[in-house]
């Protein structure tokens, strides 16, 4: 592993990689196109509409069109706007979002003219913190835009994508410790190349959810869209940007759901590889057949992407924070715990992996026993709750008890007075009350 | 060819593809000049006037930032030891742990006091 | 608002020149100080949410002041969709002012219709004149517009809290409702169906079938509807608690509508002033005692099944016979049908007055153009919309045209709880708040 090559990587001849960057880049706006449709078409189909179907067959170039036409709408700066920073900010954004990519392998070795090379553009032994560190990138992007912007909503988002991202990256970056754990190394073909037998989603499920969670957020989807959350901040970050600046933040969104899913079928999901009953096709896992399996991987993320936005409403902001803080990243570090110590026992003290699934099994056990009694403990206080809830509809009412006076709940009872009582009666008999009837009109001092 | 000379092939092509849409745009649109227009965007109502970038960011930002800067930290350490950590074995995790323990008490000691609440 | 110029007297309304032309600014109550309030050392912002913004039910404007992400004073600015209706309808005839009282609620046209028509009714004394049958058509129309409202209020407000689908189900079940409406009146809103006197047609051929199968797909969307929402976690999360306002809060502030029965306090005009017949329908007042948005949501839906639940009972009540008041002095002359160029005057009445009678002609044009006299006086009755109570105060001199005509406008009183909802919260919440109040803004500014 020299700094020059690694494994086939970095022997390429140079048309190589231009052929291959170019066919990555032309794949990624492929494909963010293809979403875009696909999304639109797909939330349409669930709620009982048809989504877009005019342009090109079945809609497919609708995208491509919509992208036309944003060319040709007029670009706006605001006056408040730092120019140089707001012109900036979607190039940082869009040249991220391809640059994440360059790790990702979506096939085996193959022989394009001749010549042996993998399917990925490159890897090396950090590929996947190289992810990381792109990703983060990303992330000025979207805040050099809010803040650029000179524009209070556009602010807000910003601020608000910073501590998403920079929150949901760590959530992210603990998930994949595991994924090390198993595979010994940090390049994503070599951790594509450990899950031959079985898949790390299946061994290491709750990584997997982590990940599949904190990628969510990490993209700005919905149901964690809250930089963009045109219910309260209008466009976010994006609310200035216009023409083909605008599509370039645009463009960074899809793109970055296409690497999040990319990374995920390669850490959890086994990347190119074939999935089991293809899998016993004995070429399955060789020439370009791999590509398939790698696409159909993605697209059952980003499908799930779209179904997701298509259910859930859009979590508050401090809720999201909450739910990265303090159940991500506890709930991660808790499962690194775990999974090490399991290891650990497995290898240096010779337990096998049955005694480690048995005793797995069993602290799942107490685990559920435990939440059982929490369960029954906090019902026993709701019920006492409510007992004292109970208990204090049976004081006697009193109507100026908020400082305002309230009418009676139903259960209430008013207090007693002797007006209310007269007019109860007054009002049951159909009568004026006597006592203003045998009032004498001449004798009061204003008649 | 290094490996990470790729990398810079396609930073190149997606810079490039960026900077050119953008600069195109700007010869494609209309320009049609409305002082409304270019002002800046608050539901339609004169903007409330503001220092640039909004003046002071709240402090929970800072905070958020800083947890994220020790963590990340973390995460760095946490990388190579799990890619070693067969080779390291029960000393490693044993060491890993100490580590972890190390930051897991700020970080307990931040969700006590509150840190890690947004309001 | 620094650069404007308040020179004209008016300390509300000033106008700077630009280059382009004149620029107006508006202002109100304690709108200013807070728009100006953060000067320097803090790290407050203030941001106007509104009138254009994708969740304020139209064009509400709220100024808000924020410190980081927590609302610290909230006010609400309205008058962005004044119509002036209430000044015109002084200048209409009684049967016109339909027309456009029908326009200031948008969301609940026949609530609208039915408190103006019940007013004059009253200053006409007729109220115990109205037949049978238009009574029941009446309460029909405004259980299926109350339907109606309360899907557009739990699809923006789903909209506002980002689940797009149910928006979408919320959308499609209230156009179920509209193309009754339509099928009935001939207009899918604003419709100005119900009259002084009575209805201004009566249901054509099939629409009791209709609205029969209508009320069972509706029960049945609405439960897939609810299914969406009502036990999920991240809905929950964002509504149980949010925008809390008791019964203290609500007396004080004269909320009414689902807000008010939120509280636990059932209160609903249908039950303890009834009008239209209501006292003859069974039906249920459903509450919850949470006080927030979710105890909102949660007695809309309910009140969507019971208001299902009175058109089937109105469905069962009908019976044939006259929809307009038998007094030919007050009952408008024309005779509606549908023809092979759409809803005009019926042909046979067309034949009676203009080749038969030339006293039903005078008759007809006299009502028609001059309007009928109501007596002097002034008569207020509130409906419950399904927003709260709606109030129409009719004040006549015995011409033929109102002296006045005000409304008590649920939304607008409701909406003065938006500060004391959201102070203290998050901007999310106040979206949620506002939200649950459902404020249309047709029927605040007017």
């Amino acid at each position: 592993m020299s700094g020059s090559s690694f494994g086939f990587f970095g022997t390429d001849p140079w048309w190589m990689v231009i052929l291959k960057a170019v066919a990555i880049f032309g794949m990624l706006v492929v494909l963010t196109l293809f979403t875009i449709w696909w999304e639109r078409r797909v939330v349409s189909r669930m709620q009982n509409r048809i989504g877009p179907n005019r342009v090109g067959p079945a809609g497919l170039l609708q995208s491509l069109m919509d992208g036309f036409k944003l060319a040709f709408k007029e670009e706006i700066i605001p006056k408040s706007a730092h120019v140089a920073v707001y012109w900036i900010a979607p190039v940082i954004s869009a040249t991220a979002a391809f640059l994440a990519f360059a790790v990702i392998p979506f096939g085996p070795t193959v022989s394009i003219f001749g010549v042996e090379t993998p399917l990925q553009l490159t890897d090396f032994p950090v590929s996947v913190l190289y992810v990381l560190a792109i990703a983060s990138v990303g992330v000025y992007g979207l805040v050099l835009a809010g803040w650029s912007s000179g524009s209070t909503y556009p602010l807000l988002g910003g601020l608000r994508s910073t501590a998403q991202v920079i929150s949901y990256e760590i959530a992210m970056g603990l998930s994949f410790v595991a994924v090390f754990l198993f595979a010994g190394s940090m390049s994503t073909s070599e951790i594509i190349a450990k899950q031959q037998p079985i898949w790390f989603a299946v061994i290491l499920l709750p990584s997997f959810l982590i990940y599949v969670t904190s990628m969510v957020g990490e993209t700005n989807r919905a149901p964690f869209d809250l930089p963009e959350a045109e219910g309260e901040l209008v466009g976010g970050f994006h609310t200035e940007y216009s023409s083909l600046k605008f599509a370039m933040f645009f463009l960074a969104e899809y793109i970055n759901m296409v690497t999040v899913s990319a990374l995920a079928a390669t850490l959890f999901l086994g990347g190119w590889l074939a999935p089991w009953p293809i899998s016993l096709w004995d070429s399955a896992n060789v020439g370009w057949w791999p590509i398939l399996w790698w696409l159909l991987k993605v697209q059952l993320f980003i499908f799930m992407f779209i179904w997701l936005r298509a259910t859930l409403p859009r979590l508050r902001y401090d809720q999201f924070m909450k739910f990265g803080w303090k159940i991500l990243i506890p709930a991660s570090l808790a499962w690194i715990f775990i999974v090490a110590t399991a290891r650990v026992f497995r290898d240096d003290f010779a337990f096998s992996n049955q005694q480690l699934l048995i005793a797995g099994a069993v602290v799942i056990a107490v685990l559920l026993i435990g939440s059982w009694l929490l369960q029954i403990r906090s019902d026993r206080k709701q019920a006492a709750i409510e007992s004292e809830r109970e208990q204090e509809l049976l004081v006697p009412f009193d109507a100026m008890a908020g400082g305002h006076p309230v009418p009676p709940m139903p259960g209430q009872v008013l207090a007693y007075t002797p007006r209310r009582v007269l007019a109860a009666q007054s009002v049951a008999a159909q009568v004026i009350p006597p006592a203003l009837d045998s009032t004498p009109t001449e004798e009061t001092p204003n008649a | 060819m290094n490996v990470y000379t790729p990398i810079l092939v396609l930073g190149i092509l997606a810079f490039g593809f960026a900077v050119f849409s953008i600069v195109i745009a700007s010869f494609t649109g209309p320009k049609r000049y409305n002082r409304a227009k270019y002002a800046a965007y608050e539901c339609g109502i004169e903007p409330t006037p503001q220092p640039m970038g909004g003046g002071r960011f709240p402090v929970k930002f800072y905070l958020t930032a800083m947890m994220f800067i020790i963590f990340d930290i973390e995460l760095v350490f946490l990388y190579p030891w799990a890619v070693s950590a067969d080779a390291l074995g029960a000393f490693g995790l044993i060491a890993i742990f100490l580590f972890l323990i190390n930051l897991c008490l700020p970080y307990a000691f931040e969700w006590r006091r509150g840190g890690l609440e947004w309001d | 608002m620094t650069t404007t110029d308040f020179t004209n007297g008016d300390p509300f309304a000033g106008s700077y020149d630009t280059t382009e032309g004149t620029v107006y600014n508006l202002g109100g109550g304690d709108w200013d100080s807070i728009a100006a309030a953060p000067e320097g050392e803090n790290e407050r912002i203030v941001v106007n949410m509104g009138p254009q913004h994708p969740s304020t039910h139209g064009v509400l404007r709220m100024i808000l002041e924020l410190e980081g992400e927590t609302v610290v004073e909230a006010r609400c600015g309205i008058g962005f969709l004044h119509t002036g209706i209430e000044k015109n309808m002084e200048f209409r005839t009684w049967v016109q002012g339909v027309t456009y009282v029908t326009r200031m609620d948008y969301l609940a046209p026949m609530f609208n219709e039915t408190a103006y028509c019940l007013s004059v009714e009253r200053l006409l004394g007729i109220e115990d004149q109205i037949p049978e049958r238009a009574n029941v058509i009446r309460v029909m129309m405004m259980e299926l517009n109350r339907v109606s409202s309360h899907l557009v209020a739990l699809a923006t407000g789903g909209m506002e809290l980002g689940a797009l689908t149910a928006m979408i189900f919320g959308f499609r079940e209230r156009e179920l409702v509209l193309d009754i409406f339509e099928m009935v009146s001939g207009l899918r809103m604003n419709s100005a169906y119900i009259r002084p006197g009575g209805v201004a047609i009566d249901l054509p051929n099939g629409a009791e079938q209709k609205i029969r199968e209508t009320v069972v797909l509706l029960r049945k969307r609405l439960k897939d509807t609810s299914d969406l929402l009502v036990d999920n976690a991240i809905w929950m999360g964002r509504t149980v608690g949010v925008g809390y306002l008791d019964l203290t809060g609500c007396m004080a502030l004269g909320i009414t509508g689902p807000v008010l029965r939120a509280t636990g306090l059932p209160h609903d005009l249908r039950k303890s002033a009834p009008y239209c017949g209501y006292e003859n329908y069974d039906f249920e007042i459903p509450t919850q005692t949470s006080c927030d948005a979710y105890g909102r949501f949660l007695n809309r839906i309910a009140e969507m099944h019971e208001s299902l639940n009175i058109v089937d009972q109105c469905l069962d009540r009908l019976v044939p016979g006259p929809i307009m008041i038998a007094d030919k002095k007050i009952a408008w002359p024309s005779q509606l049908s549908i023809g092979g160029d759409g809803q005009g005057n019926s042909p046979e009445h067309i034949q009676k007055i203009m080749s038969e009678s030339m006293e039903a002609l005078i008759h007809h044009f006299k009502l028609v153009t001059e309007g009928f006299s109501v007596p002097a006086g002034q008569a207020y009755v509130p409906i419950e919309s399904p927003r709260g109570e709606l109030g129409a105060h009719v004040v006549s001199t015995g011409g033929t045209r109102p002296y006045r005509v005000h409304f008590r406008d649920p939304s607008f009183n409701n909406l003065q709880a938006v500060a004391a909802m959201s102070e203290g919260s998050m901007i999310a919440d106040v979206i949620a708040a506002v939200a649950s109040i459902d404020p249309v803004m047709g029927g605040v500014d007017r």
